[in-house]
């Protein structure tokens, strides 16, 4: 019997009798972060860190069978140890560390090495057979430190005022969108943002995340409202009659996949921004390697040739199918997903 | 090559006309007038001629980024550009150049007469000092296929603004056989000289009629001619030498033996625009049958005796020296119909469609495939000839195209714009209960039609060889073309011209697409 099983339901532990991250309704669900195709819907109980906890009771509308655990702290299901680590994606989220008579398994969710000032910085663990998602698991994804990207879309911001635009950002609403709003100059002028960023960002603000002040945009504000504001919104509002209000407006997408020229110019935005919550090729390799793991199944994203890759560099290496992101469909047309997720939980 | 970068980078960055026109303004007033040259030659795609492979810069690269083969590969696969992959495997830059644009083309342009190790050499040194964007149009210079999204009437027009003249003496200017190695940007924008004997005019490009014809009014105004289906082409005969120009601005003299007797025919200082047009007998041929002379390096006596061509005249543009594009349309007209009143059969003036109604020629015009007519061209009797593509004085009234219900069988994803996503499709048709494949096409679908046929094929791939998928035969489409001929180079036994698609068929089942002997009927019942 293996610690950890590849099921249809999702990532098992027989021993224990719980699943990771599953997407069919079960009984018991460790939860490494929020998003809808991590956190789903209709579990008997659900354990995940207590910082992500608020968010995933909100956006699953849970009530008791929600339960938290602090980061690092052991925890014993029928002899098997888990234990949460951060894992850098978004507040809150974790890697899952499970050990059991001295085999020790890492299910790392969605993570990225670079810290991004909202969440908990990735930390590596040791173990046996590490499970890694490689949404951009292909060398010609390499992120610049965020500060560069945060000074291009300072200086669009300004540009956009000094030309009487509106600047008008989409990124997903859970995570990415609080990222923005706290690395952003605040100083250059108001920050609005959507309906569906704005009650995360409060449960953020009421868990002690300091994030500068928003605006909620309601459907009664007038053109000059918004005069020289930043607004914030998920993707699925980009191309929908929501945007018409703040016209004349400019249009940036903050996203890993604005990486390529070819994804750029497809989403008929007038900026993209190379900005990602998931690790870039080198941090995908670094990871790896810091886990000092021999044996590794790969998920989401370009899992067959980032496997490859690995098996090449002499480990055990696998691709593993799961239902986190579907195969590469989603990887070229990212906001699809992303957008379902919204209407699905946001009104 | 800073600025030039950072230009491209402007244009790059959006899709609105008057920013990418600012941009370019914007470009012209920092840069010298060197680099401005190659600018506009690069812009009117003038590269510099390629002195390293394709394959040798990807080889290359991925040595330096010390990956295998395959993942460069796979990772090639996924952007859809090998300048932009090479771009991104590659380690950061270690050093800074502060190199103009025309230092870095001569610099590759010197690559020629080292060998391979010496440009290996010289390239790896060129990345480890150019910055991303830098990179990136400088390995576009070297491979090819540099799509700006800057069309030649936006060049000209920041380009008019920028220096001053105006747009259809900067757009003329830059026709022809210039050079930024031979010619200065003095000579060539701002002289009033024109120097250059065998410069063609810009071609004045019709859209396609938006409505019905009977929107156009009165028919008087206009004139009618058929549109040929061959290559749109200048003849020019100045100072006792005959050019023949195709539109894509490449001097064919050479390649239509032909039109050298034209050099008696046509008064010196003559620009006739017209179509290249395969003919024998007194006959058009098909459009296929000059594709099988345009391939050839040499023309052979039998090609020539097989495949015949006349220059079929559309518009006269210079008359005794003197431009008359300016003249209306009548009057160039009568000029034409004098210069072609002679017994030379290459040279045929295109004759207009007599019609008293618009029904009429409605009439007239269904008859068109007949003799390999595309179609008709509607012309205002008044019209001056304009330059670039322009609506309101010309318009192609085209037949309808042929049409076929096929069945998806491959897909491969694109390139560019359509990189990482499955666009280019094989579709067959039924022969016997097999299906068989016989074309390709690559548009027509709608950007959220093309998402969700890349998610179905990724959903419903059988077999995967490198970019191509083999997919489940289960959807239809319906694909339009405008002829079709026989080919040995094709299993199916015939090609087809312009393929393209016209819907996306989810209300037929696989069953109810066509079979060969459909489209095999369709050819014999059309040649």
């Amino acid at each position: 019997m293996s610690l950890l099983e590849f099921t249809p339901s999702g990532i098992y532990c027989p021993q224990a009798d719980v699943h990771l991250d599953p997407w069919r309704p079960v009984n018991k669900a460790l939860i490494t972060h929020g998003h809808s195709d991590h956190a789903s819907w209709g579990h008997g109980s659900y354990l995940c860190t207590t910082s992500a906890a608020a968010v995933i009771r909100h956006r699953l509308n849970l009530t008791g069978n929600l339960h938290s655990v602090p980061y690092n702290k052991q925890l014993y299901i029928n002899g098997v140890e888990f234990s949460f680590h951060p894992a850098g994606h978004i507040p809150g989220s974790a890697q899952i560390r499970v050990a059991y008579q001295g085999e020790v398994w890492v299910f790392s969710g969605d993570y990225k090495l670079q810290y991004d000032g909202i969440s908990e910085p990735f930390e590596p663990v040791k173990c046996h057979t590490f499970i890694t998602e490689s949404t951009f698991g292909l060398p010609v994804y390499k992120w610049k430190p965020q500060q560069e990207v945060f000074n291009d879309i300072n200086e669009w911001w300004r540009k956009n005022q000094s030309r009487g635009k509106v600047t008008v950002l989409a990124g997903y609403a859970l995570g990415k969108s609080q990222r923005i709003l706290k690395n952003v100059e605040a100083s250059i002028g108001k920050i609005m943002v959507h309906g569906a960023i704005d009650s995360i960002t409060e449960i953020f603000r009421s868990q002690g995340l300091p994030l500068p002040e928003t605006t909620y945009v309601t459907t009664e504000m007038k053109k000059k409202d918004f005069d020289g504001a930043l607004v914030v919104c998920p993707p699925s509002a980009v191309g929908s009659p929501w945007l018409k209000k703040f016209e004349p407006y400019s249009l940036g997408i903050a996203s890993g996949w604005m990486g390529l020229r070819g994804a750029r110019r497809r989403r008929g935005a007038d900026r993209g921004f190379v900005l990602s919550d998931h690790a870039d090729w080198l941090e995908l390799n670094q990871a790896v390697a810091e886990t000092g793991a021999e044996r590794v199944f790969v998920t989401h994203g370009y899992s067959e040739i980032f496997a490859r890759w690995l098996r090449e560099k002499g480990l055990d290496a696998a691709e593993v199918k799961t239902q986190y992101e579907g195969e590469l469909s989603e990887i070229a047309e990212s906001g699809i997903d992303e957008s379902k997720e919204e209407s699905k939980t946001e009104s | 090559m800073k600025f030039f970068a950072s230009l491209f980078t402007a244009l790059d960055q959006t899709t609105k006309t008057l920013d990418k026109i600012d941009a370019l303004v914007d470009y012209f007033e920092k840069a010298s007038d060197q680099d401005k040259l190659w600018a506009i030659a690069i812009l009117s795609h003038r590269r510099p001629k390629r002195t390293v492979s394709a394959s040798l810069l990807g080889t290359w690269a991925t040595e330096r980024s010390n990956l295998p083969l395959w993942l460069f590969e796979e990772s090639y696969h996924v952007v859809g550009d090998l300048a932009e992959t090479i771009t991104l495997v590659l380690p950061p830059s270690t050093q800074r150049s502060d190199e103009s644009l025309t230092y870095w083309i001569e610099f590759i342009k010197g690559l020629e007469p080292f060998d391979v190790t010496e440009k290996k050499e010289k390239i790896l040194d060129a990345w480890s000092r150019l910055e991303p964007a830098e990179r990136f149009v400088f390995n576009k210079f070297i491979t090819g296929g540099f799509r700006i999204g800057v069309s030649q009437q936006l060049m000209v027009k920041a380009l008019s603004k920028h220096a001053g003249v105006k747009e259809n003496v900067v757009a003329h200017r830059l026709m022809g056989n210039w050079s930024p190695l031979t010619n200065t940007y003095q000579d060539l924008v701002l002289s009033e000289e024109l120097k250059d004997v065998s410069r063609p005019y810009p071609f004045y490009l019709a859209y396609a009629l938006e409505g019905t014809v009977e929107s156009l009014g009165d028919p008087a105004e206009w004139q009618a001619e058929w549109k040929w289906d061959g290559i749109r082409g200048q003849i020019i005969v100045r100072d006792g030498t005959l050019f023949v120009w195709s539109r894509g601005e490449e001097l064919v003299t050479d390649k239509y033996p032909e039109y050298s007797a034209l050099l008696t025919t046509l008064p010196n200082g003559t620009v006739l625009d017209g179509e290249i047009l395969p003919f024998k007998n007194e006959q058009p041929l098909s459009f296929n049958m000059l594709q099988t002379r345009i391939g050839r390096k040499s023309l052979s006596p039998k090609i020539l005796s097989e495949v015949p061509v006349a220059f079929v005249a559309y518009d006269v543009l210079e008359y005794n020296d003197i431009d008359i594009r300016n003249y209306k349309l009548r009057e160039r007209r009568k000029i034409l119909e004098e210069i072609c009143d002679h017994q030379n059969p290459v040279l045929r003036i295109s004759p207009v469609i007599n019609f008293s109604d618009w029904a009429h020629l409605r009439d007239q015009r269904d008859h068109a495939r007949e003799f390999f007519s595309e179609g008709v061209m509607l012309k205002r009797k008044d019209s001056v000839y304009r330059d670039g593509r322009r609506r309101g004085d010309w318009w192609k009234w085209k037949i309808d195209p042929f049409t076929v219900d096929a069945v998806m069988i491959y897909a491969m994803s694109g390139h560019g714009r359509r990189a990482n996503l499955y666009t280019d499709y094989t579709f067959a048709v039924w022969s016997g209960d097999q299906l068989v494949p016989f074309t390709k096409a690559y548009s027509g679908l709608t950007d959220e039609e093309i998402r969700e046929v890349d998610r179905w094929i990724r959903m419903n791939t059988i077999e995967k060889f490198g970019p191509v998928r083999n997919v489940k035969p289960q959807l239809v489409f319906e694909i339009a073309f405008e002829g079709i001929a026989k080919s040995t180079r094709h299993k199916s036994g015939i090609a087809l011209r312009f393929p393209r698609i016209n819907r996306w068929r989810k209300d037929k089942p696989i069953k109810e697409a066509n079979t060969l002997q459909d489209l095999l009927a369709v050819l014999l019942s059309n040649s």
